[in-house]
């Protein structure tokens, strides 16, 4: 099992250092293939109307003039060890962690994402709970109840919530309840309040993104649970079960949904943690802080480092969230339990 | 009374291709301390008949008529959550596969301890203590370890030594085994056939096993019936279905058993044809489109279905010949085919 632990630590090391790679690649080694110069790159942080030399002094202090695999190691090191960001009128110092400094805010994005991770914490927490109790609950009862009018009824809902885009349902419950009477919830233009300001509050005020993601989510889940327990539920060891005499409820909870729910665990996994790298969506909707809201002002706005902290940052979110699966997989399947 | 009696038993399930008549009118009896074999190929409805007999067609779409009586009590009208508490404590079943039979997330241990806790009101502790005890005595190594054990962990022999003493923990009354060999290796199966044997001397249980192999149930059996499409066509003593079975298709099956004092170079002699489908049963005698001897009925077997009707001492069969016709055939056709083979 420690053998296992190592082995599996050092691969989601390996995999971080791929997706840096990719990233930076993304970022400063295909623009120039595509015929930038480096001094091109250098303009955009020099405002629109500065001449060709203001652009090549800034390309030399930004370091655009090195070769690229030191302007890599210069952006690695950076994350370990912190940088100095000259940006003209002075040096900024970007203390460890940096994932990059924006020249555009002039601040390091790295406390920035820490000061919206709450955000989207809360967000992501609060959506999981209401949508892994609502689509498994739900997935169960269809599948006990295959063909019923239930059945029928809540995989149409479901297939809706699968193919309902969040700016569409988020928009709809905004209207009917916050903007719209006499449905109203939340009052308009509410936004995050901290948990640890006022409890009722944040959840109040999250409750409509938390059910308008949970919809997407539960309805996906409500399918895949759905499936999961009719496959189980025929399996010969419920008949086992059954022929021991438990009551009903110990063979679909105990037995089949036992049984069912180690697949969604491993896509739960995974889906929560790509959502801790910014719900951008649910965010942008509900105009909540969070880290997706802070990834599309930072595209909108053309401001490479905090893109490039987020993506890092989600990165290391579903690198560790496959990390935690597949730990819990051993767990729970004590067929893949390891020697 | 009987210990387990049952009257007219059918099962059949509606489908959409039309009424499936697993079982057909079955009628038999079996007391405590006896074995009773149930014969027949796949789809004659054994395994039907055995679950049926544990209540769990109940809730289900089957249309279940005739009665079960188990030690007085009628079960086919009895509520569903009554035969439930009868079931693993009263009646216990042993199933065919015991790797896709156990659930694989919960050890051994933790299986037959919650088979076991249903029944009893006993700390976890105890009742763990009991499966240790069952394991031992089912003949599994070191019992107090391989508790622990999950059941992909275990061979096939120790796997269904362990269903055995998962379906033994309530001291079942009545046990049923479904193809309790099959699935398992030829060695292993005869060591599993001891072991049911002496437990269920120590239990004084009523065994049923279901199997389409004869040799595993000329071992156990103290009374074989021989099922084919629903029906029992044959049922009699081991000693009537092996010395003088009366019924074709009873020598059809003795015909095609593998044996090992046969010739290699002999071929078995299977049963023409393949079992008959339950929705649209041949007309007359279910058997008759592979029965070797329908011209010997006057054509009755195409038109009517036969009674079952006793032979002698009895011994019952399902037959339109006449009784000295079945045993002539038997004595001078096929008893000397049999015995030349062997």
């Amino acid at each position: 099992m420690v053998t296992y632990l190592i082995r599996r630590l050092i691969g989601a090391v390996v995999m971080l250092a791929v997706v840096s790679m990719v990233t930076f690649s993304i970022f400063f080694v295909v623009p120039r293939w595509a015929g930038a110069t480096p001094v091109d790159m250098a303009t955009r942080y020099v405002g629109r109307t500065a001449s060709a030399e203001m652009a090549q002094v800034a390309a030399q202090r930004l370091g655009f003039l090195d070769p690229v695999i030191v302007q890599y190691g210069r952006w690695v090191k950076a994350i370990f060890v912190g940088a100095d960001y000259d940006y003209g009128a002075g040096v900024e110092h970007c203390s460890a962690p940096c994932f990059g400094y924006s020249f555009l805010s002039r601040l390091p994005v790295w406390p920035d994402m820490l000061d919206r991770l709450p955000v989207t914490a809360s967000l992501a927490i609060g959506a999981a709970v209401i949508w892994l109790i609502a689509g498994v609950a739900t997935g169960v009862l269809s599948a006990l109840k295959r063909g019923s009018f239930f059945d029928r009824a809540a995989m149409s809902v479901a297939l809706a919530g699968v193919s309902l885009p969040i700016f569409f349902t988020g928009l709809v419950s905004l209207v009917v309840f916050s903007y719209g009477n006499p449905f109203r919830v939340t009052a308009p233009g509410s936004t995050y309040t901290p948990f640890e300001q006022n409890p009722a509050t944040w959840a109040y005020n999250l409750l409509l993104p938390w059910i308008t993601l949970a919809f997407l989510y539960a309805a996906g889940y409500a399918r895949l649970t759905r499936a999961g327990m009719l496959e189980t539920m025929g399996e010969d060891y419920i008949r086992t079960a059954r022929a021991k005499g438990l009551p009903e409820r110990s063979v679909v909870v105990r037995h089949g949904l036992r049984a069912a729910l180690t697949p969604i665990i491993t896509i739960f996994g995974l889906d929560f943690g790509l959502l801790l790298g910014g719900a951008v969506l649910t965010e942008s909707t509900f105009s909540l802080p969070g880290i997706g809201k802070y990834a599309i002002d930072a595209i909108i706005a053309n401001d490479l480092p905090k893109v490039m902290g987020v993506t890092m940052l989600a990165a290391f979110f579903v690198v560790f969230a496959s990390l935690i699966v597949d730990l819990l997989y051993a767990v729970v399947d004590p067929r893949v339990r390891l020697s | 009374m009987s210990f387990l009696e049952l009257k007219d038993l059918r099962i059949h399930f509606p489908t959409d291709d039309g009424l499936v008549k697993s079982v057909d009118g079955l009628s038999f009896s079996l007391e405590r301390g006896k074995t009773l074999g149930i014969v027949g190929e796949s789809g004659s409805g054994k395994s039907v008949t055995s679950l049926g007999i544990l209540g769990l067609h109940k809730g289900g779409r089957a249309r279940i008529s005739g009665e079960i009586w188990l030690d007085g009590e009628e079960l086919v009208s009895a509520s569903a959550e009554h035969v439930r508490t009868l079931r693993g404590k009263k009646m216990a079943m042993i199933f065919q596969d015991p790797l896709s039979s156990m659930h694989p997330f919960y050890t051994v241990g933790q299986q037959i301890v919650e088979a076991y806790r249903i029944h009893n009101d006993v700390s976890k502790k105890v009742a763990r203590k009991h499966a240790i005890d069952l394991l031992g005595r089912v003949g599994i190594p070191q019992p107090d370890r391989r508790v622990d054990s999950y059941p992909h962990e275990f061979s096939g022999g120790m796997r269904q030594r362990a269903m055995i003493a998962m379906a033994l923990s309530c001291d079942p009354e009545l046990l049923i085994a479904d193809e309790p060999t099959t699935a398992l290796d030829v060695t292993v199966q005869a060591q599993i056939l001891d072991l049911m044997r002496d437990l269920q001397r120590d239990f004084n249980a009523a065994l049923i096993i279901i199997t389409h192999d004869l040799g595993v149930v000329a071992e156990l059996s103290d009374d074989i019936l021989v099922m084919y499409g629903g029906k029992c066509i044959e049922y009699g003593t081991t000693e009537d279905i092996f010395e003088r079975p009366e019924h074709p298709y009873t020598w059809g099956l003795l015909g095609s058993m593998p044996r090992l004092d046969r010739e290699p170079t002999e071929r078995l002699l299977p049963i023409k044809g393949s079992p008959p489908s339950l929705i649209n049963v041949p007309s007359g005698c279910a058997f008759h489109p592979r029965c070797a001897f329908e011209d010997r009925t006057e054509g009755r077997a195409k038109t009517e279905v036969p009674e079952l009707l006793e032979t002698e001492g009895g011994h019952l069969v399902r037959c339109h010949m006449p009784r000295d016709l079945r045993r002539a055939i038997w004595e001078n056709e096929i008893k000397p085919n049999l015995e030349a083979a062997s």
